[in-house]
């Protein structure tokens, strides 16, 4: 039993279904900017997204290309593994299962890579079957810098940080490897329904 | 980004348990931010920079967690968190005016680790703090002095006025000495006389205060988002490696 901490009282809220809040969360109206480095500024002419690793043709895409793309409006719930949620976030992007269609691969992993060196692994089965995007626009707006823009990977199912801003590819691989926070002892697969938020969770 | 120190981080460590924490003491830090000692059993240690997540639990049942930086260093007796009152918030009104002495919480950690720093890992060392961004970067300050670290270090703080100030009087008593400079600069109000820094961080305030870009030094920025993107950009556009600067960010966005 958990002890109780004398005289709090907590705020429980009456407006929002108890069942869309994950274990541990608390819902912000904001949308705060967590970020280890300086926010990188690649424009989009520079900008490109690429398929490796484990693939016989590796693809890339410039953001012309991307946006050629069929795209996708997703309104979803989002959810940061330092508690806070949001509910109703609107993106448009490409699916991955788009930029993934007719590839024939060995891996079951995934490593998302992005501008300022940050990484972040997830299985291949999350990042397809309608449930990951490369994200460009969030609101109706150019999605800002310190979200993630130009582009950002959104896998709004785990929590946030698989999500990585400033992406600019995923390498295919049959091998799992820890990405940048989950080498510092954060959960490796991060399911905000299971609060797993750290290795041991 | 990509960590030198892989090996290191990847070696097995003492899982993030959920332990029973009580308030030690409290300590008035500002008229809006404490500080509360807490005596943890069977903590694992820290390194400087890290933090923790705190749990509550009301009579009921009912609970809420969040994450705040360690202010103490790992060296201290009792692990220290400097909690601002966030206005309308849920936890920081409570662990910030209620709390006292005596008083049970949950804690686990510690949490992070990159924006961390050892004495191990050498200089020189620039740190730049808005508000209670100041927290993580005293223990740093204070793991150095506990190991009498002669390291270059560079504190720049950014605080509103003389009154949120935080350890404005610990501070002054650590420098200037043994490499250590600490400089102020106070955004709206300033203390009778001061005729050092005044306003909000710019490139000038930098420039004076950072160790040169040629001296590598390692950068942790810590405060509110707007506050860190500013310095960050600021310190790249410097000259100052990206992968040198660790940004540690609270709070809404500001836009």
């Amino acid at each position: 039993m958990p002890p109780i901490s004398r005289g709090f009282q907590g705020r429980r809220r009456t407006d929002v279904d108890p069942a869309r809040i994950p274990p541990g969360q608390y819902l912000t109206p904001d949308f705060p900017v967590l970020s280890a480095g300086p926010t990188p500024r690649t424009p989009p002419d520079a900008w490109t997204f690429s398929i490796d690793g484990a693939i016989d043709e590796p693809r890339r895409w410039t953001w012309a290309e991307l946006l050629a793309l069929p795209q996708e409006t997703v309104t979803v719930d989002i959810h940061c593994v330092t508690k806070w949620s949001k509910l109703d976030t609107e993106w448009t992007g490409v699916s991955l299962d788009t930029l993934l269609d007719g590839v024939e691969t060995a891996a079951e992993h995934v490593v998302a890579w992005s501008d300022g060196g940050y990484t972040t692994n997830l299985p291949l089965e999350d990042v397809t079957g309608g449930r990951a995007w490369i994200a460009h626009t969030y609101d109706g707006e150019p999605l800002a810098p310190e979200h993630g823009g130009p582009a950002r990977l959104l896998v709004p199912h785990l929590y946030f940080w698989k999500s990585a801003k400033w992406v600019r590819g995923i390498t295919l691989s049959v091998e799992d490897r820890p990405g940048f926070w989950e080498g510092y002892g954060y959960h490796n697969h991060g399911d905000p329904w299971r609060e797993q938020r750290y290795w041991s969770d | 980004m990509a960590g030198a120190a892989v090996l290191e981080r990847l070696t097995p460590r003492v899982p993030v348990t959920w332990r029973v924490a009580t308030v030690r003491a409290v300590v008035d830090e500002t008229p809006t931010a404490r500080t509360l000692v807490l005596d943890v059993p069977g903590w694992p240690g820290h390194v400087a920079g890290q933090h923790v997540d705190v749990r509550l639990t009301a009579e009921d049942g009912y609970q809420a967690q969040r994450s705040y930086s360690i202010a103490s260093g790992p060296e201290d007796p009792g692990l220290a968190i400097t909690v601002q009152v966030v206005p309308g918030g849920e936890v920081s009104p409570y662990l910030a005016g209620e709390a006292r002495p005596g008083d049970e919480l949950e804690l686990r950690g510690p949490i992070g680790g990159f924006f961390a720093w050892r004495v191990a890992d050498g200089g020189p060392l620039l740190l730049v703090g808005g508000g209670s961004g100041l927290a993580p970067l005293m223990a740093m300050l204070r793991h150095r002095r506990a190991q009498a670290s002669t390291v270059e270090a560079r504190l720049l703080a950014s605080v509103r006025g003389p009154a949120d100030a935080l350890y404005r009087a610990e501070l002054d008593a650590l420098g200037p000495r043994e490499g250590l400079r600490v400089a102020w600069t106070y955004t709206r109000e300033r203390p009778a006389g001061w005729t050092g820094f005044t306003g909000r961080v710019d490139a000038g305030m930098l420039a004076a205060v950072a160790p040169p870009p040629e001296a590598a030094p390692r950068c942790f920025v810590c405060g509110p988002t707007p506050f860190v993107e500013t310095v960050a950009d600021l310190l790249v556009r410097a000259g100052h490696d990206p992968r040198a600067v660790h940004a540690e960010r609270f709070g809404p966005t500001g836009s």
